[in-house]
């Protein structure tokens, strides 16, 4: 299977990066390349195998339920690109 | 004798500031005066000498001989994050970030008296195996000019083989600790997934992650990861197990060990020194009373495949929290997803945006169970053919690259060939299992070769005393000139 120059633009709209013809052309050549080496997987049948999806077959375990303040809301909005006062700015999403 | 402190081993250090025969302050600044000479091998992204010098002073005031790093200066990956010192992954789009917590290994180390001298380069986001990914630029391997010294973890293996620092630490996902070792000629270890806490590492791909020490020896190592390897309620995949006491039961011997040597890591076009290095471990091996038994591992050929499904998934949905709103860098957009798309477009690097693209992909409706479903159906064999291996033997030796370093730029433009760097790596990471790389001789360039030991889950022991043993025998000397030091 082939990924197209519409398939690149589909996928960097679904990931929230935007990318212009050029580079999407370069992208689609590497994606293509990728995706030819990781077909080898269809070689394996795998009809009656379960999923891996965590190797750490651990349960979750229960916290007691304590408040942990540690009052670090000035450090974290230090970090912010856009502030005011107590609030993260972003552009304007409503009209 | 300031010029020497740097030529001593984290234990020997240890041994000597306990024994009063050199200061914190002492030992902390002859490792910062060399890696200030040292700025030609790009292994820092930042500095925290100032910082880290008064904190030697205030140990040596009140020393506290009882610790296991007593103020031991230590330089870490800038993939943990570090309270009040930036913390960037190699990234533009997290160039200004500042932490306000720190990471559970890293407080390990702090706890026992370690100070952290400075963050060390890596490929952006962990992604990449020589370190050309990093926002911060190149890092060139102390062993030869212009030569990659591996990656992810590439600024860790040249400030340890380069003695910047006495012992640091890495991340390792697919090979990201064991390959850059065996490209510097140092002792790099992967632990059982669940074993080293992945609280405040900046996560790449959470099911396989894993930190571990990258030293200049096994006994460097195995003090490392018992500071290092902590249960973690704040990491929900921290198991909770017995841990032993790594440094104190570290022995040479071996003797009725099973040692497993799986016929599918003999691939075609290997060089004819790596096959030779093989031989010369498991001809150690047999000498020193271990048993070598041959084993098959025979859905080896797919675990690259299945890595790059299952890494860049969980990479995309890992990666979707940088847009450019609480932290990290924020381009200018018309609307709210316009800013979201320029952020990412302009804040990650290229290999990033490939992987996350490959990850989105993967996951998105209509090809999730043609791949990513499919991939971790193919993991499941991977790791069932571990399981049967270890049946009949105690560890498995195999090589840890299927190649020497190689010059920076060499395999930049071809993705696929640069993901077959970590052939012999990835298994061990898809399985969750421990292993080992250490270094064993060199090839006609005179780059240095690593052999690898893989453990069963949670016997970290097992694989350091088997390291211990081949590393005695085949006393490999790094032969690093100090050419970047003019």
């Amino acid at each position: 299977m082939t990924i197209d120059l519409k398939t690149v633009k589909h996928i960097s709209k679904l990931s929230r990066i935007s990318i212009d013809d050029n580079k999407a052309k370069k992208l689609g050549k590497d994606l293509n390349s990728i995706f030819s080496f990781i077909e080898k997987l269809n070689e394996l049948d795998t009809k009656n195998t379960e999923p891996l999806t965590s190797i750490a077959e651990t349960t979750l375990k229960l916290r007691k339920d304590e408040i942990k303040s540690e009052n670090i809301r000035e450090d974290i909005l230090k970090n912010s690109p856009d502030k005011n006062k107590d609030f993260f700015v972003v552009p304007k999403v409503i009209e | 004798m300031m010029s020497n402190i740097t030529d001593l081993k984290l234990v020997e250090l240890v041994d000597k500031i306990k024994k009063k025969e050199l200061s914190s302050s002492e030992v902390t600044i002859a490792f910062i005066e060399r890696s200030k000479k040292s700025k030609k091998l790009n292994a820092y992204i930042s500095e925290n000498y100032e910082n880290a010098i008064k904190k030697a002073k205030i140990f040596d005031q009140k020393p506290d001989f009882k610790k296991k790093l007593p103020g031991i200066p230590i330089a870490v990956k800038d993939l943990f994050c570090t309270k009040n010192i930036r913390t960037t992954a190699g990234s533009k789009i997290l160039e200004n970030f500042v932490p306000t917590y720190e990471s559970t290994v890293t407080q390990n180390i702090l706890d026992e008296g370690g100070i952290v001298i400075g963050k060390l380069n890596c490929d952006e986001f962990a992604m990449g195996s020589s370190n050309e990914t990093s926002y911060f630029g190149n890092v060139q391997n102390p062993v030869s000019e212009n030569l990659v010294p591996g990656g992810s973890s590439g600024g860790s293996s040249s400030a340890i083989a380069a003695k910047l620092t006495p012992a640091t630490i890495g991340t390792d996902t697919g090979g990201s600790i064991r390959q850059p070792a065996s490209f510097t000629g140092t002792v790099g270890l992967k632990p059982t997934y669940g074993s080293c806490s992945r609280y405040g590492i900046v996560a790449f791909a959470s099911s396989l992650d894993q930190a571990g020490p990258m030293t200049h020896d096994v006994k460097d190592c195995s003090l490392m990861l018992e500071i290092m390897s902590t249960y973690d309620t704040k990491d929900s995949t921290s198991v909770d197990f017995k841990r032993e006491n790594y440094l104190t039961n570290l022995n040479e011997n071996i003797k009725g060990k099973k040692i497993g040597i799986p016929k599918e890591y003999r691939v075609d076009g290997m060089p004819k020194e790596i096959d030779e290095l093989w031989e010369k471990g498991i001809k150690i091996i047999k000498e020193n009373g271990g048993q070598i038994i041959e084993i098959s591992l025979p859905n080896t050929n797919y675990a690259l495949p299945t890595y790059y499904i299952v890494a860049p998934a969980e990479a995309s949905s890992n990666l979707a929290r940088y847009d450019g709103v609480k932290y990290g860098f924020r381009s200018k957009g018309e609307n709210l997803i316009d800013m979201y798309e320029k952020t990412r477009s302009e804040g990650f690097g290229d290999e990033v945006k490939r992987r996350i693209m490959i990850g989105t992909y993967v996951l998105s409706s209509g090809y999730y169970d043609a791949y990513y479903l499919k991939a971790q159906k193919v993991r499941r064999l991977i790791k069932n053919d571990f399981d049967e291996a270890y049946k009949k033997v105690d560890a498995i030796l195999t090589p840890s690259t299927p190649s020497s370093a190689f010059k920076i730029g060499e395999k930049l433009n071809d993705p696929v060939s640069m993901y077959l760097n970590d052939i012999f790596t990835v298994p061990i990471n898809l399985a969750g299992l421990p292993a080992i790389s250490i270094p064993a001789g060199h090839d006609k360039k005179g780059y240095p070769l690593g052999l690898q030991v893989i453990g069963k889950a949670f016997d970290e022991q097992s694989i350091l005393n088997i390291a211990f043993a081949l590393e005695k025998n085949i006393s490999f000397k790094n032969n690093i000139t100090d050419w970047w030091i003019k």
